[in-house]
């Protein structure tokens, strides 16, 4: 049943620093809401428990996107559609730019949020995988301070995060390491737009002297929180891409993973195309290192 | 300490003009323009974002107005389809949507039309794919989308964006 808007409130402080007095004046308390593109869908189905939110759209400390030498500082209420519209976002973090674009449409883009996405802890948010596979740190803020938290780190379980109730994601740091490198990123799901993914991957990947110099394999829907595939990549890493190696990172991405059956796809399915995504990525890869 | 949520007075403008409303913040800004300001060109389909057909302008950018709460809205420039035909004279959009029989049924029409305007405001020229993935979050049940896509496209040659 529909909920009635009087039966919840909404405030809107307009600075970050009022948000952050807030939570910690009334501990789990205010659920905080951005885009509204997870939490107004609880809420016009009446599953929605919080009866106090705080509103962070637009809040200019969280909507920005800083570029320094050695990061890109993502504010946690940056837009899909900022992510994407970002000149270098799109050509250094282009695994991300493209989840953005895998997410919803474009009315959902321009209102869901990056660190809407982590905070919901989803094993199948789009953007997730991508940050794994950049080594992304979050920095998050409560009247206290600030704390500085790999989301390798971060993300616990399903639904699960080390977010204190007190406090907020504000910043998703990016590290500008990976220009040089190759980028994958595919989605599959039941169709190819405005679908929740079956499985997702985003890798990344080096090639020097025909060898695999780096390698980073994330892959989202296919455990309880997105994964890096470590022994995967640990068995790729240094060695050149032989029909051989392709055949034992196939078999060692499907035996990594922990997909369930769901209603969305089965454990089988996922674990298949986990390794064919895996060794389409490195097919790709492998292109890159050859003479044109 | 804990206080029953209040009405708040807000101020809106909504397709050029200003509006004032009255409101509890987590009304949706959908259920506001059509109960309070009685603008029901915006459809509810789904109520949940999948659809499309609450579509509105926000500030410029393509909203679902199911899911922003008015206080979200406070202070901001809206645009309803409402808001496109001047007098009697229709939008190029609008004509080409009657032309190319891309309205069947009539619910998706409105957020249909918002997207197409959404896009060509941001890509006048939009090749078909352009089309695909800007209208990509509206979803049609009736025409198969090919007179919607064929539309937006006539609306282009047009050239009209507004």
């Amino acid at each position: 049943m529909r909920s009635h808007p009087g039966e919840y409130e909404l405030v809107a402080p307009g600075h970050l620093e009022e948000v952050v007095a807030l939570l910690a004046r009334d501990p789990g308390v205010w659920l905080p809401l951005a885009g509204g593109t997870d939490i107004m869908v609880q809420y016009a189905a009446g599953k929605l428990t919080a009866r106090r939110l705080v509103s962070l759209w637009n809040l200019p400390e969280l909507r920005r996107i800083d570029v320094s030498e050695g990061e890109v500082g993502v504010g946690a209420a940056s837009t899909y559609t900022d992510l994407r519209r970002h000149g270098i976002v799109a050509r250094e973090f282009p695994l991300l730019a493209t989840a953005a674009g895998w997410t919803g449409g474009v009315a959902n883009q321009n209102r869901g949020t990056l660190g809407g996405n982590i905070v919901n802890a989803s094993p199948a948010g789009d953007s997730l995988p991508a940050l794994l596979a950049y080594e992304a740190e979050l920095i998050l803020v409560s009247a206290g301070g600030e704390r500085r938290v790999r989301y390798l780190d971060f993300h616990l379980g399903y639904k699960k995060t080390r977010l204190a109730s007190q406090e907020l994601i504000r910043t998703i740091c990016l590290p500008r390491r990976y220009a040089g490198y190759y980028a994958y990123a595919r989605k599959v799901g039941a169709r190819s737009a405005q679908a929740i993914s079956k499985v997702s991957v985003a890798a990344l990947g080096r090639i020097s002297g025909g060898l695999v110099e780096d390698v980073r394999i994330a892959v989202g829907s296919v455990a309880p929180v997105p994964m890096r595939l470590v022994e995967t990549e640990q068995l790729i890493r240094g060695k050149g891409l032989e029909p051989a190696l392709l055949s034992s990172a196939r078999r060692a991405a499907a035996a990594e993973i922990r997909p369930i059956d769901d209603i969305r796809s089965t454990a089988v399915y996922r674990a298949a195309v986990t390794g064919n995504l895996v060794v389409e990525f490195l097919e790709q890869l492998g292109r890159t290192g050859s003479p044109a | 300490m804990t206080t029953a949520p209040t009405e708040i007075d807000l101020h809106l403008k909504v397709n050029g003009e200003s509006a004032n409303v009255r409101a509890y913040p987590m009304e949706r800004l959908l259920d506001v323009l059509r109960n309070q300001l009685r603008l029901t060109g915006t459809k509810e389909g789904c109520g949940e974002g999948e659809c499309g057909s609450c579509s509105v302008l926000m500030n410029g950018e393509l909203v679902n107005s199911c899911l922003v709460p008015i206080l979200q809205a406070r202070g901001a420039e809206i645009v309803t389809v409402e808001g496109l035909a001047k007098g009697d004279r229709l939008h190029a959009l609008q004509q080409a949507f009657l032309d190319c029989g891309g309205a069947q049924c009539g619910i998706c029409t409105p957020g249909m039309i918002l997207a197409a305007l959404h896009l060509l405001q941001k890509e006048p020229q939009p090749t078909r794919d352009d089309i695909r993935e800007g209208l990509s979050g509206n979803l049609c049940r009736c025409t198969g989308y090919a007179q919607i896509l064929e539309a937006v496209e006539q609306a282009a040659r047009i050239g009209s964006t507004g």
